[in-house]
């Protein structure tokens, strides 16, 4: 133990200023150093999380309106082709409608028509009738005419024979 | 623990092997001085007679000790001193605060000048013992110290005008356990590694300051100049070491401690590593590792939960007849966990300036110190490179050891601070 190994020998001194040379070093780093620096990166460090998480989130929000878009799209396509459908629907409707009343307009029409013709006809019959009745009394008159003077009971026939034709 | 990842504790097995084999050195290193005692009294003798003999002696294992150890005179290239402030406390003689330059430290780092009964031996203070001792300024001359073993201890001797004036021992506080003696003074002074601390503390804290200023002045905006380069770091022992330990809810609080610790140690590791520069052996000296390692003790004791302590002195989930076993292996590793931070670090760098300067030793063993010229260039040839070699791994030693003595803090802490749910 002769030889003195001195940096291992306890030196009140040098005790004492490490303590303090330590300590204020410590206190001062915490207070004006290592304390603001570790506070700012941790705040830079959320920042920079925040800024991330908000980029994030925007992407997100852009994807989702992209998807949104698509599917509006794709709706809309769906919707037109309904709506061009649906017109199609109507116009075959329409048509078909439109045929069917024509149809039943154009019989009541050949309805009504027959209607006037058959009633014309039978204006025009009667008329004819009637002319053929007076021809026939015309004819008759003349032919009776000539024999008038040969019975009252032969006039009263024709008349009656008139009334047969005339009914 | 939150070590729920393995990378955290892949770091921890990288710096518990880095930290092995230089411990391992260590020992090796402590075991060869231990053998080399005979040589480190032929250069003491040398010291006090070498105008006798006529030509110089050089034993590397005396100037390796003297270059590592805490010196009262700054010296820079042996030949540049810078004076420090004395302040020396004695029981007969009270305070006493005046300047190492009153000293004249020379050759050696010998004093050739007492004062107030106050000599320098290699870089130390030490004080005359014996009372008829002029208690005033007074030339002593070079070479006028003596050491020799008087009851299996190694004691110093002044010669002053004829008469041998026995001198008092380094004033240190362990009571002759690691070779220290109980003295009749005390010395507070601001010694080299002192300064050293206190010029790293600055210099740490201008540069921390800096980087704090720009991160309130230009608040959301991307980091320049000094930030730059300290926000990896800081951000890799904050996302490294304190937030896998500690947690993130709770970190904050400790970071200061962290930090400090991590950014102290590297920068004294770095700074003794400067060539030239004093190559202060702060953080390999056990006093400076000590305060650090109480410091760390404290904080990790006054932090611990209900959880801690149960977990130490009443174990759960043990059966009932190991629990006192149990507690007294957790209450002493209480007390071990700053221990061997304490001598992890001081071994670790201490044994790295002793091996820097035993190869820079190889030039004048070669050189026979200074008589052969042949042989200091072979010296020289082969201490340049395994300098080199050496100072490189000492860079990483330096990184390794802060690192590691910060992980382990944290892990302690965030033991201590741990709750019930696993």
């Amino acid at each position: 133990m002769t030889l003195l190994f001195a940096p291992f020998q306890p030196a009140p001194g040098l005790a004492i200023w490490s303590l303090i040379i330590f300590g204020l070093f410590w206190w001062l780093m915490a207070k004006y150093a290592f304390g603001p620096i570790a506070r700012s990166l941790e705040k830079r460090d959320q920042d920079i999380q925040n800024a991330l998480d908000e980029a994030k989130n925007a992407r997100e929000e852009m994807s989702n309106l992209h998807a949104e878009n698509e599917r509006l799209l794709i709706e809309a396509r769906e919707e037109r082709a309904k709506i061009l459908k649906e017109a199609k629907d109507v116009k075959n409707e329409i048509i078909a409608e439109a045929r069917e009343s024509a149809k039943v307009e154009s019989s009541r029409i050949i309805s009504n028509a027959l209607a006037e013709i058959e009633s014309q006809k039978k204006a025009a019959l009667l008329e004819v009738k009637n002319q053929v009745g007076a021809m026939a009394i015309d004819i008759a008159e003349k032919v009776i005419r000539k024999q008038l003077e040969q019975d009252k009971e032969q006039t009263a026939y024709v008349e009656s024979l008139i009334k047969e034709i005339n009914p | 623990m939150r070590m729920n990842s393995h990378r955290h504790l892949f770091a921890l097995l990288i710096a518990a092997l880095f930290s092995l084999p230089i411990s391992g050195w260590a020992q090796h290193e402590s075991d060869e001085q231990q053998g080399d005692t005979t040589h480190s009294e032929g250069m003491v003798e040398h010291a006090g007679s070498s105008h006798e003999e006529g030509h110089a002696t050089f034993d590397p294992t005396a100037t390796a000790l003297h270059h590592i150890a805490d010196a009262n005179v700054f010296t820079i290239l042996d030949f540049i001193r810078i004076p420090l402030p004395m302040i020396l406390y004695s029981q007969d003689d009270g305070l006493d605060v005046f300047s190492s330059g009153r000293f004249h430290p020379g050759e050696h780092d010998n004093g050739e000048y007492a004062f107030h009964r106050y000599v320098m031996f290699e870089g130390n203070v030490h004080r005359v013992k014996d009372w008829s001792f002029p208690n005033d300024l007074v030339e002593i001359g070079p070479h006028s110290f003596t050491e020799r073993i008087v009851d299996n201890d190694e004691v110093v001797y002044l010669n002053y005008q004829g008469q041998e004036y026995p001198l008092d021992h380094r004033s240190t506080l362990d009571n002759g356990l690691f070779g220290g003696k109980i003295t009749s003074f005390y010395d507070f002074s601001i010694t080299k590694n002192v300064l050293t601390m206190i010029l790293v503390a600055i210099i740490l804290f201008w540069l921390f300051r800096q980087a704090a200023v720009g991160y309130t002045r230009r608040e959301g905006k991307a980091p320049s100049g000094v930030q730059s380069w300290l926000e990896p770091v800081f951000t890799f022992i904050r996302d490294e070491v304190a937030i896998p330990f500690i947690g993130k809810d709770r970190y904050l609080k400790y970071i200061p401690l962290l930090m400090s610790l991590f950014f102290f140690i590297l920068g004294l590791n770095l700074f003794g590593q400067i060539p030239f520069l004093g190559s202060a052996n702060v953080t390999g000296n056990l006093t400076v590792t000590g305060i650090l390692a109480i410091l760390v003790f404290l904080v990790v004791t006054f932090s611990g939960k209900k959880h801690y302590w149960q977990h130490i002195f009443w174990m759960p989930g043990v059966p009932v007849f190991v629990k006192p076993l149990l507690a007294f292996v957790e209450f002493m590793g209480v007390f071990i966990k700053p221990l061997t931070l304490m001598l992890r670090l001081a071994g670790n760098i201490v044994s790295g300036h002793i091996a820097i300067l035993s190869f820079i030793g190889l030039i004048f063993i070669f050189g026979k110190a200074g008589e052969s010229m042949g042989g200091s260039l072979v010296g020289t040839a082969m201490s340049v490179p395994l300098t080199m070699f050496m100072m490189a791994i000492e860079l990483i030693v330096a990184f390794v050891q802060a690192f590691v003595f910060t992980i382990l803090t944290a892990s302690y802490i965030g033991a201590a601070i741990e709750d019930g749910h696993h």
